[in-house]
């Protein structure tokens, strides 16, 4: 299974060189990945149906815990069938879409980056690799919603969709991290059975509320739902993407695959519908007042996801097989309904519901397509949406006594704003009479209008032959997120009872709505004037708070003097190991055990006393440099009589270098100034002083402490036997401690490349004036 | 600083310090030495040379700019670090040859770890010190 998510990674890095070829007609390889990783997926289908878990284990970073575990359940094959299936009619579509467009070799290496991290999540049977493709999704669908690169608006919608995903993806982390320890494994399908220990715990409302936050960020759940709309910015295709099938459905499939190993606690499950219930009412509500076609979707879209979170939350058999349903039926319908809106866009320039209208006349088979979109969004009998929103309604109505009314009314105010925001979607702009700028409009190239319309007509396949889905994976997907065999069966009729009636009642009364709400400009800014206590305008102005508080710690802490920084530093740390001495009581210096004086030893010291009285009386500054380097020097000696020849010449060599680079430097400044006031010098040289008197301080209390030698015992034994070397110093940085040594080296190139490119730049800039 | 005595100097000491060098590089692994104090000897060969000869003079006997040795060098480290994935081993594991080879000894991984190291260090320092220095 890693080739799966491999494949879209390695030839997405492939397109950065020969992104040339790809523009031409070879485009047309492009979807071969996908249709290829679908039929793999198809090809599972009978194996899974059976009930068998596909499993791959490859090590990855076997000592930290981190492993490529995949594992294709139920539930992650219907997720890897939609991202595939889905992408596959995306990736025709898009090819069309942005054609001879500058960046269309660069939009699809995004596209398939973040085809393979949706993939990788969906597999992921290791929640620190599931983790590594979360983020990846946040990352590939930053480029991919800001994609427009020069509109300032698309530019802030991608920033924005990052910044909330990527904070719930820390939240998440945490989540992940504390529940792995205490059930002591990352991989997921082991975690199934530590579902009493994890909900036991102590802990646990902390790890619900922070895989919580992870979710609902990602799936754009109230008060996190903002970004999504904004992401609207972003070429159409790529919201027909993300926002039916794949990148909000994340948060979605995170829920479902946790569920049985953190659910079925009144925590869990109040949470989710509280927050569910909330989302999708008054997304369902907001999304009439759009005007924009986009938009509508949008807001549907998050009422969507507030409705599978929310029957997530309900939690009982009947509400986890509508979820498993309605993840189908909604993907199915939103992708349609976003490809027709991008083909309305594509054609006449504008997706502004008040100006559309007719166009059923010049694009009928796209009409056909977001007709039968919209009336399996509506759940129109026959449609697959009508098992789905039957199957919702069964899973309120038969919840506890008290709550089964609230929890239905809820779930029909929900289905009425979605049937009416579906018909202004996918109807609206097709009846009435045709304007007349609108009659040049002709239909696009075939493999822009072919996708939407197999995908509509899936819609109503699947709800004619419910079978198709309900044995093959939709059983197994409620199977997944129950843990536990939901014996599921889909039928076409369930009989004449309370749902049909609620069911038939939702799409008149929906109708009805449709028919008398005329959103217009007006209304959208009448409810644009509720945005002062929107939780986006919070949000923002906590960015900006952030924004401000960071300019006030830029001015005060990082103001750009060396002199400052150095003071501050010292100052920290003086504090610092001012109150860990203090901490560790008086210090007793046991004179019998220190090895007596010697000579040369002495002379050093006066040495080092003179040069340090130089550095600070002299005028000159390269007196002052010559002078410390002196004591450099000094330094390196003692390091040679007490054993440590490295120590010594490494720092032999440094301390000769930065004369060196002193020298240099010092020699193009101006002659030494004295400007510094005396209440300065005096705060430095009490600073200084300080500083030196913890630091011996600290030097005479290691003495005292008893001598711990187990690191420097295992270097001892393991030098020869582990690393082949004898030099201790040496084989710690090329063997122990190797992968430090390589990063400190990349950090020094990095050091080198500063000077070099700050200095040359300058250059430049002066020869320019 | 044209100093004829230590034009005469250098002209001697520039060998026998990158010598040493690569001397102290080579015997990192059992005795004093390794791949950075060999890059700083090597380093404080060329910026010796440097002052007695001129910055110009010294980038002429290098012939490649300084910069051009920290890619390599950090070449040189990853795969040296990678090298044992292709055995199937964990990275950084070290590798050794079976049979020592005449005069220079051992031969492993962590040979050529050090020499990416002795590398970027040259590279680096020169880089940073001889930018400084040409920069009027």
């Amino acid at each position: 299974m890693l080739f799966t998510v491999l494949t879209g990674l390695i030839t997405s890095s492939l397109l950065v060189p020969f992104g040339k070829i790809i523009k031409t007609k070879w485009s047309i390889l492009l979807p071969v990945i996908p249709i290829t990783l679908f039929l793999f997926f198809l090809w599972h289908v009978p194996v899974v149906a059976n009930g068998t878990n596909v499993m791959q284990h490859l090590p990855w970073v076997p000592t930290l815990g981190v492993n490529f575990d995949f594992r294709l359940d139920g539930l992650s094959l219907l997720f890897a069938l939609l991202i595939t299936g889905i992408g596959t009619a995306i990736f025709f579509y898009g090819r069309s879409y942005l054609k001879g467009h500058v960046y269309f070799d660069r939009f699809f290496a995004y596209l398939l980056l973040f085809m393979s991290a949706m993939l990788g999540l969906v597999l992921a049977n290791n929640i620190l690799t599931l983790f590594v493709f979360w983020e990846l999704t946040s990352i590939s669908s930053f480029f991919l919603i800001g994609f427009n690169n020069d509109s300032k608006e698309s530019r802030k919608s991608a920033i924005t969709a990052l910044s909330i995903t990527g904070l719930g993806g820390f939240f998440l982390l945490a989540g992940l991290v504390l529940a792995g320890n205490i059930a002591n494994t990352f991989i997921i399908s082991e975690l199934f059975a530590q579902h009493d220990k994890l909900v036991s715990h102590p802990l646990y409302p902390l790890i619900v509320g922070l895989v919580f936050i992870g979710a609902f960020t990602k799936s754009a759940q109230f008060p996190f739902h903002f970004w999504l709309p904004g992401a609207m910015k972003a070429p159409t295709p790529v919201s027909a993407y993300l926002h039916s099938a794949t990148m909000v459905k994340a948060g979605i499939y995170l829920l479902a695959r946790f569920t049985p190993v953190l659910g079925s606690t009144d925590l869990w499950n109040t949470t989710l519908m509280v927050v569910g219930g909330v989302t999708m009412v008054y997304a369902a509500i907001h999304a009439l007042f759009r005007t924009d076609l986009k938009s509508i979707l949008a807001y549907s879209t998050i009422s969507a996801l507030g409705i599978l979170t929310f029957l997530l939350g309900v939690g009982t058999r009947e509400a986890i097989i509508a979820t498993s349903v309605f993840i189908l039926v909604h993907a199915l319908y939103k992708a349609t309904l976003f490809m027709v809106t991008g083909i309305i866009d594509h054609e006449t320039h504008t997706r502004d519901i008040t100006k559309l209208s007719g166009l059923r006349n010049v694009l009928m088979p796209v009409f056909i397509a977001a007709l039968l979109a919209a009336l399996s969004s509506a759940g129109l009998p026959l449609s697959f949406g009508f098992i789905g929103k039957d199957l919702i309604y069964e899973a309120t109505l038969h919840y506890e006594e008290n709550w089964a009314l609230w929890l239905t009314t809820l779930a029909v105010i929900t289905n009425v704003g979605l049937v009416a925001a579906g018909f202004m979607a996918g109807i609206k702009p097709f009846t009435g009479k045709l304007p007349q700028k609108f009659e040049q409009v002709h239909l696009p190239y075939k493999s822009m209008w072919i996708p939407p319309l197999i995908l509509a007509a899936l819609g109503f396949i699947f709800g004619i032959f419910p079978g198709i889905t309900g044995d093959y994976f939709n059983h197994q997907t409620a199977n997944a997120i129950a843990g536990e065999n939901t014996d599921m069966q889909l039928k076409i009729w369930h009989g004449f009872n309370t749902v049909l009636i609620l069911s038939l009642a939702t799409l008149a009364i929906g109708t009805v709505v449709y028919l008398f709400n005329k959103p217009s400009e007006a209304k959208l800014k009448a409810i644009e004037r509720l945005n002062k206590i929107s939780p986006e305008r919070i949000m923002m102005s906590f960015g900006q708070g952030i924004k401000r508080f960071s300019v006030l710690y830029t001015n005060n802490i990082h103001n750009g003097y060396l002199r400052s920084y150095h003071l501050k530093i010292i100052l920290f740390a003086e504090l610092l190991l001012a109150y860990k001495l203090w901490l560790g009581g008086p210090i007793q210096i046991d004179y019998e055990n220190l090895t007596p004086l010697s000579w040369y030893e002495v002379g050093i010291v006066a040495i080092l006393i003179g040069a340090l009285y130089i550095v600070v009386t002299t005028k000159s500054r390269l007196t002052s440099v010559v002078s410390t380097s002196v004591i450099g020097y000094c330094i390196c000696l003692l390091f040679v009589f007490y054993s440590a020849p490295d120590l010594a010449m490494t720092q032999f060599t440094i301390d000769t270098l930065t004369t060196v680079l002193f020298v240099l430097v010092l020699y193009k400044l101006p002659p030494f100034i004295n400007f510094v006031r005396r209440e300065i010098l005096i705060r430095d040289a009490i600073v200084a002083l300080l500083f030196g008197i913890i630091i011996s301080l600290i030097a005479l209390r290691v003495l005292y402490e008893p001598n711990k030698t187990e690191i420097s015992d295992f270097y001892g034994e393991n030098v020869y036997l582990l690393a082949k070397g004898k030099n201790v110093v040496n084989t710690i940085l090329v063997d122990f401690r190797g992968i430090d040594t390589m990063f400190e080296t990349v950090v020094l190139a990095i050091a080198a490349l500063g000077v070099y490119s700050l200095i040359k730049l300058r250059l430049k800039s002066s020869e320019k004036e | 600083m044209k100093s004829a005595i230590l034009q005469t100097a250098t002209r001697y000491l520039l060998p026998i310090l990158l010598l040493f060098s690569f001397f102290l590089l080579l015997r990192g692994h059992y005795y004093p030495g390794g791949g950075f104090v060999g890059g700083l000897v090597a380093s404080i060969a060329f910026v010796l040379h440097s002052f007695a000869n001129g910055t110009e003079n010294t980038m002429k006997i290098l012939r490649y700019k300084p910069l051009s040795l920290i890619p390599i060098g950090l070449a040189i480290l990853t795969v040296s670090a990678t090298l044992p994935l292709l055995f199937g081993l964990p990275p950084m594991t070290g590798l050794w040859l079976e049979e020592p080879i005449p005069v220079i000894g051992m031969i492993g991984s962590a040979l050529f770890f050090d020499i990416g190291v002795y590398l970027v260090v040259i590279g680096v320092v020169l880089t940073i010190l001889f930018t400084i220095a040409l920069n009027d």
